[in-house]
């Protein structure tokens, strides 16, 4: 009923990650400097890039929310910041991870890009607890729209700010002036991306489905007068 | 009165008239954030151990400084509304809803103005290393003004989102914080070659540009959400 093509989507998803790992495994090139472990960047970058590109359709679902009321577009922000919130742990510890391979640390303070990130996700991890925070269910997610829009904004600005500081160690990865991929690792790059870019909205999917299920058997549980149990949870309350 | 709708204008000066004369009969905001600035310098004295600081250690203090004392504004700036229904009574006026914050917006720039005579005067006779000239007080009030505007539209926006909710003064600083790191490293970057020199070179036009990117943004994004937080 909702999401009806979830199968599709999941089995797109699998493709897509599965050839692009594979692709960046064993077709790619081995990088000159690092070795294998710069295979990491397949899985590190898209998930970066995905996570903001989230980030920024979070805020436009809290702009859709503001301008037609619409309870559903703020259940669609809310599921996005959470998926994102997910792929910036993972992109945080994969970061880690590879600066600890190729640097020597597990932390770059001198490393804009790494800072920035940082930011974002401090930033978006106050989404929930100030939801929490308002009780007031229609105001919460008016506000909780208003933080989505100007959290959304700030991601390409942070961004911006990034590009214009000194770049320190951390490869640039899509930049025209400086094109450091030759034919197999973009190929490989691309369809890593697509397969994140993919994850990203069955994720999304999956969990939109859930919520919407939720409120579905919570409302014919109260037309059935039977307990409907509570659970602690910020997202939107559509089954009110 | 005639029946007539007050103009945004003049319901933005009786606001920004009422806010001034608030803090006149009653100072609140403008003690402690001035002399909130001032302890958080005695503070750095003792735990940077130095008497004097210059270059970019004297940018990261001020700034520092600046930003700590700026919360304290923006954590009480809709309190006083929001405890005493004056949000019920502006409610009710016939007048735009964006006045009101746009009023509050202006009011916590200047008291940010204000704030920063007091504690930039402090800062050159306590701690600041090179002496204060013409050029370094003006590079330094410039680049204040930039950050204030960008501060004021960001601690409006934060300050009525935090009003409605449970953890008030909680919520303040976490959000804040995050979304004025682009004008804390602006910030930063521009007064560090001023207090390095005493002003003696022109300051560096991209982090100018960065501070005015990020007012102009968030500027007409304050301007365009500002009636969604005063709706009830």
């Amino acid at each position: 009923m909702y999401a009806p093509r979830l199968p599709v989507w999941s089995v797109a998803t699998l493709i897509a990650l599965v050839g692009g790992f594979a692709v960046a495994a064993f077709v790619a090139p081995m990088d000159a400097d690092q070795g294998f472990m710069q295979k990491i960047f397949y899985l590190h970058v898209p998930l970066a890039i995905v996570a903001l590109v989230g980030f920024v359709f979070a805020g436009v679902c809290g702009v859709m929310h503001l301008r037609s009321g619409e309870p559903l577009w703020d259940l669609r922000s809310y599921v996005a910041i959470h998926v994102s919130l997910i792929l910036g742990i993972a992109v945080l510890i994969t970061g880690a991870i590879w600066g600890r391979a190729a640097w020597g640390v597990w932390w770059e303070w001198r490393e804009p890009t790494l800072v920035s990130f940082l930011i974002v996700f401090l930033l978006y991890c106050t989404y929930q607890p100030l939801r929490f925070s308002i009780e007031d269910r229609e105001k919460q997610s008016r506000y909780a729209s208003v933080f989505a829009i100007v959290a959304g904004a700030f991601v390409p600005l942070n961004f911006i700010a990034v590009r214009m500081a000194t770049p320190y160690i951390h490869p640039r990865t899509l930049d025209a002036a400086n094109e450091n991929l030759p034919g197999w690792m973009l190929g490989a790059f691309l369809l890593c991306l697509l397969g994140v870019a993919l994850l990203y909205v069955t994720l999304w999917k999956y969990e939109m489905a859930h919520k919407q299920l939720t409120f579905r058997l919570r409302a014919l549980q109260r037309r059935l007068g039977g307990e409907v149990p509570t659970t602690r949870s910020a997202a939107p309350d559509l089954s009110l | 009165m005639s029946g007539r709708r007050p103009s945004l204008r003049s319901a933005i000066g009786a606001m920004l008239a009422k806010e001034l004369r608030l803090e006149l009969r009653a100072p609140q905001l403008l003690p402690a954030m001035a002399l909130f600035s001032v302890a958080t310098m005695i503070v750095f004295h003792f735990s940077l151990q130095r008497d004097a600081v210059a270059g970019s250690l004297a940018a990261g203090v001020l700034t520092v400084t600046l930003l700590f004392s700026a919360m304290l504004g923006i954590a009480r700036l809709f309190v006083a509304d929001h405890e005493e229904g004056g949000f019920d009574g502006f409610l009710l006026a016939p007048v735009d809803r964006s006045a009101l914050l746009i009023a509050k917006a202006m009011a916590l720039f200047l008291f940010l103005v204000i704030m920063e005579v007091v504690a930039v005067a402090a800062y050159a006779l306590l701690l600041l290393e090179p002496a204060a000239g013409a050029r370094l007080l003006g590079q330094t009030a410039l680049t204040l003004l930039l950050a204030d505007v960008g501060i004021a539209v960001i601690g409006t926006l934060v300050g009525a989102l935090a009003v409605q909710t449970r953890a008030r003064d909680l919520m303040v600083p976490v959000i804040a914080l995050p979304l004025l790191v682009p004008v804390v490293i602006a910030t930063a970057k521009l007064l560090a070659p001023t207090f390095a020199q005493g002003g003696a070179e022109a300051l560096p036009g991209q982090w100018l540009a960065v501070l005015g990117l990020y007012d102009l943004v968030f500027g007409l994004l304050a301007y365009g959400l500002f009636d969604f937080l005063v709706e009830d």
